[in-house]
């Protein structure tokens, strides 16, 4: 047992995966002699060679498709997409292709790639380096959208990620990767996907989120605590397919519902989950659900950007609303 | 004194580079240079024409078909036959081939069979899970899209020291896209065994090569990835067959990637979706009949006594039996449940869709 970084939890897991597995390919830009710019692949390419831990060429669009053509032959491609504002290339190979290999071939061949890339704003990045565009990926049929929030489940769901037989977009959230510490026992061991955690026990109000946003969720529901609040804190953890199961009894029991995400508000993922208990758990609702997301603008450079990433008041503002409703 | 400017001649050449065309039968069959090894073998040009007749028939009554709805959109090969017949006729069976939508010819001599691909055009997928050339990819329908799954396929044949060769057809349009640009950088890079084949038809629906691009060749874009590139002459099959069968050689050997422009025209409609008429003068077409693949090598057989009225008419009747048994095949498939739609979705079935499995089961069934 080691304490690690989520970033190192990352690295810890790909070695693992690759040791494990002679058809585990690293690919992406600067992942190898370089050792990726979060230092997530560091020194895998000196262990594992340079035709499992390729430097690729710039080129975005080539790295998904690269991962479909291996993955079509047995191959478990991990590609590394830099920064998520660099992912867009690829939405023609994940939405045409990645996703729908299985269904247009009626399984004849399959896709088993992982797509990671690093998530979120709040590390003072240039333009285009900050982004949290999970709900495009989430729309897709047949892919599997993941992210981690704590150091033990980038380590588990990776692992669980590079080993499941569909295409994987796992989000890495940047601002955590090295604030984020935790215990790891290095021992191959998946966590489930499709799963939400549930962080924290409580009874008056359920607190959603997922990514960097549940450091200041879970601080939220400490500083309800001082009020007399018990708030629930559910990590979604994987966003499709969602764990509508926990959300939905964990709303039973509460009556109220504040989702957490740094993206921006319209058509966010947290739509998603206020549309799901709507639908199925309105009788047991006390309060309205609240989202406490990013606005709908075009996230700040860093002089606005702690303006724009919704903070732990926020949070806990928007959670006493909702206790104070009903 | 000022100095004298320099002028271009004094400043070193540093690289320069050719590109080569090739062919070996003139649009009327006669013979412009000593044919290829493959050639002497009078039964495999047969081959080649009856795999090339069999597509012209199939694309024949697969517009039918259409025509009286019971087929999708269709895109048929008409006077682009020997592009894909040439090319999959030097592949082996263990080779992997990534078709664009209007390959359907190489499918079927890689064993894929009519009613597979009748059913696919049909509208139902079960019609790319044929039980030929397993590891083939379905055809490719956004235009250039496969090109990097072609290197992709063609990394893992290399890390796992397979002696196989990926194919990757596209048509010229592709070549204006980055995807195809990326995956030959790659595959230069890597010298990966991957053959890349552009079918330069010239059309890309109503868009002219000269609107497409304004270099020489296609064949020179791979000169930029490191790569040789070949002109051949698309309406000469056997100028396509041994210009891939050397490709696929070289890759297959270690050598790297090669590009393969064929040279061809579309002398049909880009798919029965669309009418040319509105956008292509008629006599550009008229003209072009006269370099088409099939005649040409009916021509060269004939001439060499290898070939007659009677193995016409012989081979008529046969494709006519073949393709209408394929027909009551295709026409007779069980329909599927709808709610297999979700069925290979993922490996399994994720929970979270099961109920919308059940509802749509239940809505189905009434």
């Amino acid at each position: 047992m080691a304490e690690v970084t989520l970033v190192e939890a990352v690295n810890l897991a790909l070695a693992r995966a690759l040791s494990d597995d002679p058809n585990v390919i690293v690919l992406g830009e600067d992942v190898g002699v370089n050792g990726g710019v979060f230092r997530a692949t560091v020194g895998l390419q000196q262990r594992f060679g340079p035709q499992r831990v390729v430097d690729t060429p710039l080129a975005e669009l080539l790295i998904s498709g690269l991962c479909v053509g291996m993955a079509a032959q047995g191959l478990r491609p991990v590609g590394e997409i830099q920064f998520m504002g660099f992912i867009y290339p690829c939405i023609d190979q994940l939405v045409n292709h990645a996703s729908r290999l299985r269904n247009r071939t009626r399984g004849r061949l399959s896709c088993p790639m992982v797509l990671r890339t690093p998530h979120g704003g709040g590390i003072r990045a240039p333009e285009h380096h900050s982004e949290s565009t999970e709900v495009m990926l989430a729309h897709i049929p047949g892919l599997r959208v993941v992210i981690p929030s704590s150091p033990e489940r980038a380590y588990g769901l990776l692992l669980a990620a590079i080993r499941d037989p569909d295409p994987v977009v796992f989000l890495e959230p940047t601002r955590i990767y090295r604030a984020a510490k935790g215990q790891i026992d290095d021992d191959g061991e998946a966590l489930p996907l499709d799963v939400a955690f549930d962080l924290r026990e409580g009874q008056d109000v359920t607190l959603i989120s997922w990514g960097a946003m549940v450091k200041e969720t879970l601080a939220a529901a400490d500083q309800l605590a001082g009020d007399g609040i018990r708030a629930e804190v559910i990590d979604l953890a994987t966003l499709k397919p969602y764990d509508a199961d926990t959300i939905l009894a964990s709303v039973q029991k509460t009556g109220r519902c504040v989702i957490v995400h740094e993206a921006a508000r319209t058509g966010g993922f947290g739509a998603e989950i206020a549309a799901l208990i709507a639908e199925h758990g309105l009788t047991s609702l006390l309060a309205p659900v609240v989202r406490v997301t990013g606005y709908d603008t075009v996230i700040p450079l860093p002089r606005l950007e702690q303006h724009y990433m919704p903070s732990v008041n926020r949070i806990a503002a928007a959670a006493r609303k909702v206790c104070q409703f009903s | 004194m000022a100095e004298r400017a320099i002028t271009d001649e004094e400043l070193p050449v540093i690289a320069r580079f050719e590109v080569r065309q090739r062919s070996y039968l003139a649009p009327d069959g006669t013979v412009l240079r000593r044919l290829p090894h493959f050639a002497s073998d009078t039964n495999a040009l047969v081959s080649l024409y009856r795999g090339m007749a069999l597509t012209r028939a199939f694309d024949t009554k697969a517009v039918s078909l259409q025509r009286t709805g019971r087929l999708g959109t269709y895109a048929v090969s008409l006077g682009q036959e020997a592009v894909s017949i040439g090319v999959a006729s030097a592949m082996r069976g263990e080779d992997v081939l990534l078709p664009s939508y209007r390959d359907n010819a190489a499918l079927l001599w890689r064993g894929v069979t009519m009613e597979e691909i009748l059913l696919y055009w049909g509208g139902d997928e079960r019609g790319n899970h044929w039980s030929g050339p397993v590891h083939d990819f379905p055809f490719c329908i956004p235009v250039g899209s496969h090109a990097p799954h072609a290197a992709g396929v063609a990394y893992a044949f290399a890390v796992r020291k397979q002696p196989r060769v990926a194919v990757c057809l596209f048509g010229e349009g592709a070549t204006s896209k980055g995807d195809v640009w990326e995956a030959m950088n790659f595959a230069g890079v890597h010298k990966l065994p991957v053959v890349f084949v552009v079918n330069n038809n010239q059309w890309a629906i109503s868009v002219p090569l000269k609107l497409q691009t304004a270099s020489e060749t296609l064949a020179q874009k791979a000169i930029a990835a490191g790569f040789a590139g070949e002109q051949v002459d698309g309406n000469d099959v056997i100028a396509v067959r041994a210009a891939a069968e050397e490709a696929i050689a070289e890759a297959r050997a270690g050598k790297g990637p090669r590009f393969i422009e064929a040279v061809t025209y579309r002398l049909g409609d880009h798919t029965t979706a669309d009418d040319a008429a509105r956008y292509r003068p008629p006599e550009e077409v008229q003209a072009r009949w006269k370099e088409e693949p099939i005649a040409r090598l009916r021509s060269y057989l004939v001439g060499q006594n290898a070939w007659g009225k009677v193995q016409e008419e012989q081979l008529a009747a046969e494709c006519q039996q073949l393709i209408e048994v394929a027909i009551e095949r295709y026409l007779a498939t069980s329909p599927r449940l709808p709610e297999t739609m979700f069925d290979n979705l993922y490996a399994e079935l994720p929970e979270a869709y099961a109920a919308q499995r059940r509802e749509l089961k239940e809505a189905s069934h009434g």
